[in-house]
């Protein structure tokens, strides 16, 4: 065993296990296990899980921008008929619109045939060739429905339970709860990557702690400068000197401790390990250039070039490392005009290196306890939008589509519907709040059981109003 | 019962309760309601059996008296005195899945002593009272001569059997002092010199000398600027900037001159309605604009205009009342006897704020300093001065008034030009003609890169043989037009006449030269009519002049005849490709005259002057006539030379006016917008009745005189008054936080039933008391607390007091808790004497990682470090971006201050290790102390490392602490001897330049030292 592993063993052994438990020493984590019941001190709170562990990780590919369910899972073949024609008031009276606010709404039929894949004949159009491949390992649910019709509160919405600001992302609650199984790395990692037409902007908001304690926020996975920021040691220190200096901290702190008895000198010290195995673990995770050319080809990405593609096979990577919480943001959705040249352009870079995250991790074993999430903030009008180039369609929140695949999820299942037009979930509705309790469940939390007491209330990833678990979906 | 059996009790009491609890919940004596049954019955009962009556299980409410104790069908919840008989001790109790309560589906269970409490409670009556923090505070009387804080304090600490702590070292003493007024480290100097003062004032003195620094200020400000959620940028989406610092300053100030709270409170709310309202106060009244607001496409007004009502309620709700009245947004409160309507009363308050709902700020109120007030005044009356004399009187120019109407009148009456209006004006591109009264065609709408304009006249038998084209200049359009480029340019690359002659036939009239009023260099009349109709290269445009009238006179070939029936087609190209090059505002004229066919003529008067000119001069009314004298003053010649210098003058102070900084401030809107009720928040829903402002019903109600809608200044007059229970506790218990480490009630932002009874309610009824029988003055409450013997306690807790009240809710000592982001940046800056201590100005920005604002857009954005000085201010003033608040500030917990937050969080986490590792900030501040150690302390390495460490920690190193560091020094000399190459790029991290005449790998040795000091965790605490 290596010096800086037995270092970190002994370290491991004193402070419990990783990123989040660390901390788990400082008295404000007693008072979280002490508040949650009875329980070993364990990474996460006592007595989490309490229901049966189906996944152990998620990586949720987030479709920033909002893509058409239209053009992608949700076939109608009444809208393609009526296309051009007025949309019908019934659909429109009395709903909110976003961008075609006070225009002449009229019906734009799909564009892109469907086919049918697989086993279980999914139907996705041809956009999605790779994604047809792997069909069968899809659940696709048909009737999403969110509260907000833009982007801003609508992500935060759909990352937070609330359009609220400063309240704790999913990933968040979901380290709270459960902890982090990466020894040196953090337990909610976040990717970012870009394409096409005027990418929506995202915020730090959709991947903080909120009121939760800062070491449950998600740590952005960076494609250029340091990967983690400030990880990169200053000009003229190597990691030999660093060590140096990070020994001398943490000795002098100990040497304080006797003289203060300080309980959060200890965690300082834990944390200052945990930073320089970081220095040392995380340039090795992002080195894609170890991952072989026909592994690079699979995803389509090249080292570097900061992809969604290269942030499929990170998230492959840091999986493998244990990592509880991986989400990709792929900003490039956001379709008004030109739609079928952007999306199209769009598809192709996010088809291929979903498909090939989904039979790489399969490969390795990793699908079965490792669930995946693949959708966006809200989905698209039925009706057309013409503000310059060719034809698009405007944000729509009504009724969208999303696919969950991997840990725990039933594949092939096709869930819920909306009407024949596209614009309302109609058959069994799915909430942005049944979405998160089914990822809890997956997980092994119930959901109304992971909260805490902020502002006087019980707060819960699921809010306030009942959510359901989709358990049509669940294998 | 022994000391440790309680103590063990009392350890095992706050395992099992709520984790806010104190000491005190298990303190055995008689049961009080609102300390003791109140908390247990609000988490666990009112849910389901509060206030909102929307929610309320089997009609039963246990909020109060008359609820519990009614009867239901026989039987009572609460039948005081008689545990057996009350419906409330039997389901507790009960081990029946049906019956217990509270009920497992909503996963909440009450402990045996919390069971306990409520038998004991319905056993001694069932009393209810009301909840203490609308019960008005008062004070207990204090024996003379001892500080009231230490009285109380000890008195609960005796029934504890608890001792106070000895006082704390002194250097932990100005430490402490200077970390909590200031925000700053003491100087070596400074705590040498009060080591050294033994005088019995010794403290009264640092503290009054500390409470006069304007350092003061700032460090106030920072707990201010959380819970009012100040910031830089707007929040929502784009988060763009907006003007607003300001605001930041003024709190500063606000705090350093010890502005009295009802005052500060008073002007945040409504600076802009108290009498004689001030630059000051208006700047004050900034509170009411500190939201996020968005600029997002798509996003609907009434959407977000729900969202600034309850966005505010909240931020008073926050900031002054202690209350989470945010949750009546859907449904009346769960937990406190609010409501709907009152939420949306007191939003009510906020109708009248001027904003765009949905889009871009707008600039803001001027906000000069004392110097640049002055040139403004300045500016201002050499304009004065200037237009005093163009007023007159000009003898000379009256005296020639007569000669230049008649010649006027006839330049009208000999006009040979006409002018056409168009019958159709279209676009070939998305850009909206529409043709005026002054038959002048003004674009707007679409802006497209090309565009070709058509247009149409019917014939009405005249003969043409030239045309003129006017470009002219319109407020509407970009730097005043006439075209719609941002410059005003515009490039007319051709134009092309054709006729449709009455039977249907289409001819195109050939055009024989073109000349122009001014043409831009490069872009000549002529070429906007060389037949080449599809090139974007040439064409004729007006670059610099724009903002005035420009024309293009283009000659016919051959005189044309339009007979009635016959169309006059004109199309004007416009095929620049760029930036929307295409006329903004034009005319079109024609001419019978061969010879104004073929020059530019003076330029036609406006349209109301003409009109004036052909009516004839007796009947012309006084206005009318005044109207042509002005006209005239403004074209002749004589005056020329005072109009430009008019017009430059009244540039001079615009443009100054325009370029001092700016602040969002509150205007009332003559009329409020309409608020009501929104049931369950749904904006789209608007069948809920209006609501004028008004506040909670449950809280003392303002008096008014008067039947008017109460506004703004009635709303902050009423949270200032002595009547209302509140305010004065809230604010007392979040500034104890900032010398204890935790409020007397823990939960800051809720004074309601779900949050804490205060662990000592008498002392925070004392002191706010006392803080309004003060005249709401500050300082003087600082200084009391500061005062204490109990702030000055020892914070070295022994393991064994630790156990025994581990949160330190007792205060038999002071606490220990790691210093807040931005401090963390000035401690480093402090030591290191990188710090820039300057007073307010625009916020700053220090280096921050490449690329951090890449998930920004509209627009996409690039950071760019400050230089010089504005690199090394202290961290309040960090430029503070919502949406991806500075990295470093982020590590240390600092809020994104989208919404109001009086609590930080305190994290211990690895990326407080990497920033002061790593971030540049903190390496150039050690390499920075490093200079220092060299330049400053001559001694040996021994005497060096003691130099240093008293720089950061203020105290003498201990031996092992010594050595650990010679010993690290030593090593990296040596390396960084064998390796100057990495000593030189060590020393470059940060803009401030290494002393020269140091040697390199002395001082990077150095720098490592300093790097272990500032990484510290004694460094960044406050003990």
């Amino acid at each position: 065993m290596s010096r800086e592993a037995a270092t970190r063993r002994a370290f491991l052994g004193r402070c419990g296990v990783g990123f989040g438990a660390a901390a788990l020493t400082s008295l404000l984590a007693r008072e979280h296990a002490a508040a949650a019941g009875s329980g070993s001190g364990s990474n996460g709170l006592p007595g989490f899980p309490q229901l049966p562990v189906r996944a152990k990780r998620v990586i949720y590919l987030y479709m920033s921008g909002g893509p058409s369910h239209l053009e992608t899972f949700d076939p109608k073949p009444e809208l393609a008929r009526l296309h051009g024609q007025p949309m019908p008031d019934s659909f429109t009276r009395g709903q909110q619109i976003a961008q075609l606010q006070g225009q002449r709404l009229a019906c734009f039929a799909p564009q892109f045939p469907f086919r049918r894949w697989g086993k279980s004949g999914h139907e996705i159009t041809e956009i999605f060739p790779h994604l047809g491949s792997v069909a069968d390992e899809l659940a696709i649910i048909r009737s999403m429905s969110t509260d907000a019709i833009n982007h801003d509160p609508a992500n935060t919405l759909m990352n937070t339970g609330t359009m609220i600001s400063g309240r704790p992302s999913m990933g968040s609650w979901v380290l709270y709860g459960l902890g982090s199984l990466a020894e040196d790395l953090p337990g909610f990692v976040v990717l970012t990557s870009q394409d096409g037409r005027s990418p929506q902007p995202i915020s730090q908001r959709m991947w903080h702690s909120g009121f939760l304690p800062g070491k449950f926020q998600g740590v952005p996975l960076r494609s250029r400068g340091a990967p983690v920021l400030y990880l990169e040691r200053p000009g003229g220190v190597s990691p030999d000197r660093q060590a140096d200096v990070i020994n001398a901290v943490s000795r002098l702190n100990r040497a304080h401790d006797t003289a203060v008895h300080d309980p959060e000198i200890a965690t300082r010290i834990a944390q200052y390990e945990m930073a320089f195995r970081m220095q040392t673990s995380v340039p090795g995770l992002v080195d894609l250039a170890s991952e072989s050319p026909a592994m690079l080809k699979r995803y389509g990405c090249e080292p570097g070039d900061g992809s969604f593609a290269s942030n499929c096979l990170l998230a492959r990577r840091l999986a493998e490392r244990g990592v509880r919480f991986i989400q990709l943001y792929h900003r490039g959705w956001d379709h008004h005009n030109d739609l079928v040249k952007f999306i199209q352009g769009n598809a192709r870079n996010v088809d291929q290196a979903t498909a090939a995250l989904i039979t790489d991790l399969k490969e390795r074993g990793l699908l079965d306890d490792t669930l995946i999430i693949w959708g966006g903030e809200f989905g698209r009008t039925p009706m057309a939008q013409k503000n310059k180039g060719g034809p698009g369609r405007d944000h729509h929140m009504k009724g969208f589509s999303m696919f969950l695949a991997g840990g725990g999820i039933k594949g092939g299942t096709c869930h819920g519907a909306t009407d024949e037009l596209g614009y309302h979930a109609v058959e069994k509705v799915v909430h942005v709040r049944d979405l998160h309790a089914t990822i809890l469940h997956q997980l092994g939390i119930d959901h109304e059981r992971l909260s805490l007491k902020f502002q006087g209330l019980d707060l819960r990833l699921t809010g306030v109003e009942p959510a359901r678990v989709v358990r049509e979906i669940l294998a | 019962m022994t000391r440790s059996a309680l103590l063990l009790l009392l350890v095992a009491a706050f395992a099992v309760t709520s984790p806010t609890a104190g000491l005190h919940a298990a303190v055995p004596k008689p049961v009080d309601y609102n300390r003791d049954v109140q908390p247990i019955l609000s988490d666990k009962c009112f849910h389901c059996h509060g206030p909102d009556e929307k929610t309320r299980e089997a009609k039963l409410r246990l909020d109060n008296f008359a609820g519990a104790t009614a009867d239901h069908d026989g039987t009572r919840a609460l039948s005081p005195g008689k545990p057996e008989e009350s419906e409330i001790h039997h389901r507790i109790h009960s081990t029946d899945k049906e019956e217990v309560m509270p009920p497992p589906k909503s996963h909440k269970t009450l402990t045996a002593a919390e069971k306990d409490i409520l038998d004991r409670w319905i056993a001694a009556g069932g009393e209810y009272q009301q909840h203490w923090a609308y019960v008005p505070p008062v004070k207990v009387s204090i024996p003379a001569g001892v500080n009231p804080i230490d009285h109380l304090v000890r008195q609960r600490l005796a029934t504890l059997n608890l001792k106070p702590s000895p006082e704390a070292d002194r250097v932990t003493l100005i430490r402490r002092l200077s970390f909590d007024l200031l925000g700053l480290p003491p100087t070596p100097a400074e705590v040498d010199a009060f080591v050294k003062d033994t005088a019995p004032d010794a403290w009264n003195r640092l503290v009054a000398k500390m409470l006069a620094s304007q350092h003061y200020g700032e460090r106030m400000a920072i707990g201010w600027l959380d819970v009012v959620r100040f910031a830089d940028t707007i929040g929502y989406h784009s988060d763009n900037p907006r003007n607003i610092w300001p605001y930041r300053d003024y709190v500063i100030r606000a705090f350093n001159t010890n502005k009295p709270y009802d005052r500060f409170t008073i002007e945040q709310l409504a600076g802009d309605l108290v009498e004689n309202p001030s630059l000051e106060t208006r700047v004050g009244s900034a509170f009411n604009r500190l939201l996020l607001t968005t600029e997002e496409g798509g996003a609907q007004a009434k959407d977000y205009e729900a969202r600034y009502v309850t966005d505010r309620v909240r931020a008073v709700g926050t900031v002054w009342l202690g209350s989470t009245i945010g949750c009546c947004q859907c449904h009346d409160h769960k937990y406190d006897p609010l409501t709907s309507k009152d939420f949306y009363s007191l939003g009510a308050f906020f109708a009248d704020i001027q904003e765009p709902i949905i889009g871009k700020r707008e600039p803001g109120l001027p906000v000069p300093d004392e110097t640049q007030a002055k040139e403004l005044e300045r500016l201002g009356s050499v304009r004065t001065a200037l237009q005093t004399e163009y007023d007159g009187p000009h003898r000379s120019v009256e005296a020639a008034f007569t000669l230049w109407e008649n010649e006027a009148l006839q330049q009208v009456t000999a006009n040979p030009w006409t002018f056409l209006r168009p019958a159709k004006a279209e676009s070939l591109g998305k850009a909206k003609l529409t043709v005026q009264a002054d038959e002048s065609v003004l674009a707007s709408g679409g802006k497209p890169d090309k565009d070709t304009y058509l247009l149409e006249a019917p014939g009405s038998g005249q003969t043409v043989t030239g045309l003129r084209i006017e470009a002219l200049p319109d407020g509407s359009l970009p730097a005043g037009g006439p075209g719609r480029a941002s410059n005003g340019n515009f490039v007319l690359s051709e134009v092309v006449v054709q006729v449709k002659r009455a039977g249907g036939t289409t001819a195109s009239v050939p055009l024989a030269g073109a000349v122009a009023s001014f043409e831009q260099g490069g872009f000549a009349a002529a070429t906007a009519i060389d037949g080449d109709k599809a090139s974007g290269e040439t064409g004729w445009a007006v670059l610099p002049q724009v903002n005035q009238p420009q024309q293009l006179v283009v000659a016919l070939a051959a005189p044309l005849t339009v007979a009635k029936g016959d169309t006059l087609l004109l199309e004007l190209r416009q095929n620049h490709g760029k930036g929307s090059h295409t006329l903004g505002r034009f005319r079109i004229s024609t001419t019978a005259d061969q010879a104004a066919a073929k020059r530019v003529g003076s330029l036609p008067f406006p349209r109301e002057i003409t009109d004036i000119l052909k009516t004839p001069a007796d009947k012309q009314n006084p206005a009318q006539r005044s109207q042509l004298a002005a006209y005239h003053k403004s074209i002749v010649p004589e005056l020329a030379e005072l109009r430009q210098r008019l017009a430059a003058a009244d540039k001079a102070r615009k443009d100054y006016e325009e370029a001092l900084p700016k602040c969002l401030v509150s205007v009332s809107l003559p009329t409020p917008r309409v608020v009501r009720i929104l049931p369950r928040g749904n904006f789209l829903d608007e069948s809920g009745p209006e609501m004028m402002p008004a506040v909670p019903a449950v809280l003392p109600q303002p008096t008014m005189e008067g039947n008017r809608r109460p506004n703004r200044l009635d709303l902050a007059r009423w949270i200032m008054s002595r009547e209302n229970p509140l305010t004065a506790r809230v604010f007392v218990n979040r500034l104890w936080k900032q010398f204890f480490g935790t409020g007397l009630s823990k939960v800051l932002d809720d004074l309601g039933a779900q949050g804490e009874p205060p662990v000592n309610p008498l002392l925070l009824d004392w002191l706010a008391v006392e803080f309004a029988d003060n005249g709401w003055n500050v300082k003087e409450l600082v200084r009391l607390i500061v005062s204490s013997e109990t702030y000055r306690q020892s914070s070295v807790a022994d393991p064994a007091a630790l156990q025994a009240d581990p949160y330190n809710r007792e205060l038999a000592r002071q606490s220990r808790w790691r210093l807040d982001a931005e401090l963390v940046r000035d401690n480093a800056l402090a030591t290191s004497k990188l710090l820039v201590p300057t007073i307010g100005g625009p916020s700053v920005k220090p280096y921050q990682p490449e690329g951090y604002w890449e998930n920004l857009n509209f627009p996409t954005r690039t950071y760019q470090n400050d230089s010089g000085a504005s690199q090394y201010r202290r961290g309040l003033y960090t430029w503070w971006q919502r949406s991806f608040l500075h990295p470093s500030l982020v590590a240390f917990d600092a809020p994104s201050r989208e919404e109001c937050t009086a609590e930080r969080n305190r994290s211990n986490i690895p990326q407080q290790a990497l920033v002061l590792l790593n971030d540049p900030t903190y390496v150039e501040a050690a390499r920075a102390l490093a200079a220092r150690i060299l330049a400053e302390c001559q001694g040996s390495i021994d005497q060096r490392v003691i130099w240093a460490w008293r720089e950061v920690l203020s105290r003498h190193p201990t031996p092992e602490e010594q050595s650990t560091l010679k010993a690290l020094f030593e090593k990296h000399r040596a390396e960084y001897l064998k390796d100057p190459e990495a000593a030189q790029a060590l020393l470059k991290t940060g803009l401030a330049a290494a002393p020269p005449d140091q040697p390199a790998p002395e001082l990077a040795a150095w720098t490592s030292v300093a790097r272990v000091l500032l990484n510290l965790h004694e460094t960044i605490t406050r003990s």
